[in-house]
């Protein structure tokens, strides 16, 4: 057995924020973040951009990017409207969400662009 | 038993349900996590404070009261509901998500129960739960709309109920009594979990896991359904799968439960070499690492030994857990059974 390690979160270290769905895993590459959006357009929901300051992220509203993609299925689309707004906000949380109209809730929800956090 | 339709809009459901306890908890995408504290009995409310924080802390949404932590000489309840939410408070701040535990209202009284319910309120507690069994229907069912009205969200914890749905000549199948409860009202209800200590077989699991959660239920016999069950607009609840899980057995519950499921690790979080923090993130990496595969398109249930390898090379947690686990099998044949020759 390895030694033990000390876990490293801390209330004045701000790298322990974490912000929800897959955030305790490494920061997606690219082709990842393609592919949850395809399982987003392959499910039937409507995807959405939202962001914050990584400060504001515990709050239940983040920014809309512009509206929710009704009945958007094109996969580049979406994914431009994603890097559209990282650019506009490069210090902030940029979360995907699919909306889910059957289950009237968000089928997904994840931080594909991640702000540093303060 | 099928409930008709006019009888199911008499009855008020559960409090809230899955849709507004994810919007309430914020979490998306995703089973949830938790993890009940150990050992069950003996810990002081400071101690046991420390053990709910070390697992929220490490990435749990929630944890949970023991069935029969209640209010004993060495724990009273409510030095406990006072420390576990200074947890709570500390470990939201910490991490930035939001958590919960399932503080226990199960009481001798209702009364005792409602005094209980209305002090975790005061203290600003998210989510309370209660023993529909023991508590007894008429009690649970007033605590579910007393939740409903004060915006609590109930665990609902099934003790007891063995003696009266696992002898196979008498008593009322699991699959009476998950519809009873949806009835009744609940969030969240112990369903069993198909691996890990195999309470019940996959089949029968999957059919009340249906009960609760679904809109409509059709027969299928071979789920043990032996109706059509029509919800109307009542909301669904969280199967909350418990008991003798760990971490080799993530890729088998995101696949068998899906999303809309509490993932219970109680031994599986605690007993991880490095405590319960490091426990709480290795459980929380291998949940994501399957989230993320599945949605995907890859198999889980084929390929999880690769994708929990992968997901351990950034998380050392994780890599001890898989370590520690990797040896432990419960191989005993399953004791809810359907009875397949009558059916």
């Amino acid at each position: 057995m390895s030694e033990m390690m000390d876990y490293k979160s801390r209330l004045s270290d701000p790298a322990s924020r974490k912000f929800e769905t897959f955030s305790y895993l490494p920061e997606m590459s690219p082709e990842q973040i393609r592919k949850q959006v395809e399982y987003i357009v392959k499910k039937g929901w409507n995807p959405a951009i939202e962001h914050t300051e990584p400060e504001n992220a515990f709050g239940h509203y983040w920014y809309m990017w512009k509206l929710p993609m009704f009945g958007e299925t094109d996969v580049d689309k979406i994914l431009a409207e994603a890097e559209a707004c990282h650019k506009a906000n490069p210090t902030h949380h940029v979360r995907l969400i699919g909306y889910d109209n059957y289950a009237q809730s968000q089928g997904a929800a994840m931080v594909i662009y991640r702000g540093k956090p303060v | 038993m099928r409930f008709p339709i006019a009888y199911v809009k008499t009855c008020g459901g559960p409090p809230h349900g899955i849709q507004v306890e994810r919007d309430i908890m914020n979490k998306y995408g995703r089973p949830l996590l938790g993890c009940t504290i150990k050992p069950k009995l003996g810990l002081s409310a400071k101690n046991y404070g420390r053990a709910v924080y070390e697992c929220l802390r490490g990435g749990l949404d929630f944890t949970k009261d023991d069935e029969n932590v209640n209010s004993q000489p060495f724990m009273r309840w409510k030095q406990r509901f006072d420390f576990v939410m200074e947890a709570i408070h500390k470990a939201e701040r910490e991490t930035g998500e939001r958590k919960g535990h399932y503080l226990n209202v199960t009481a001798p009284t209702p009364e005792e129960m409602y005094k209980r319910a209305e002090y975790a309120k005061e203290i600003g507690a998210p989510i309370i739960m209660h023993d529909y069994i023991t508590g007894g229907f008429c009690a649970h069912t007033g605590l579910a709309n007393w939740c409903r009205e004060n915006g609590l969200l109930l665990h609902v914890h099934r003790a007891m109920h063995a003696v009266i749905d696992r002898n196979p000549h008498h008593g009322i199948h699991f699959r009476v009594l998950t519809k009873v409860l949806r009835l009744m009202g609940g969030d969240h209800l112990h369903t069993g979990t198909v691996v890990g200590k195999l309470e019940g077989d996959r089949a029968s699991t999957l059919g009340w896991i249906d009960l609760l959660r679904e809109s409509y239920v059709q027969e299928d016999r071979s789920r043990g359904i032996f109706f059509d069950q029509d919800w109307g607009s009542m909301p669904g609840a969280f199967a909350v799968a418990s008991g003798g899980i760990h971490v080799w057995h993530m890729p088998a519950l995101v696949n068998i439960f899906g999303d809309d499921a509490v993932l219970q690790f109680g031994g599986g979080t605690l007993g991880h070499p490095w405590g319960n923090a490091a426990g709480a993130a290795a459980n929380r990496v291998a949940l994501e690492a399957c989230v993320e595969a599945r949605n995907q398109g890859r198999e889980l249930e084929k390929e999880g030994k690769e994708i929990l390898t992968a997901a351990a090379k950034h998380s050392p947690e994780l890599k001890v857990a898989m370590e520690t686990w990797k040896e432990i099998k419960f191989e005993f044949d399953t004791v809810d059974k359907l009875d397949v020759a009558h059916k």
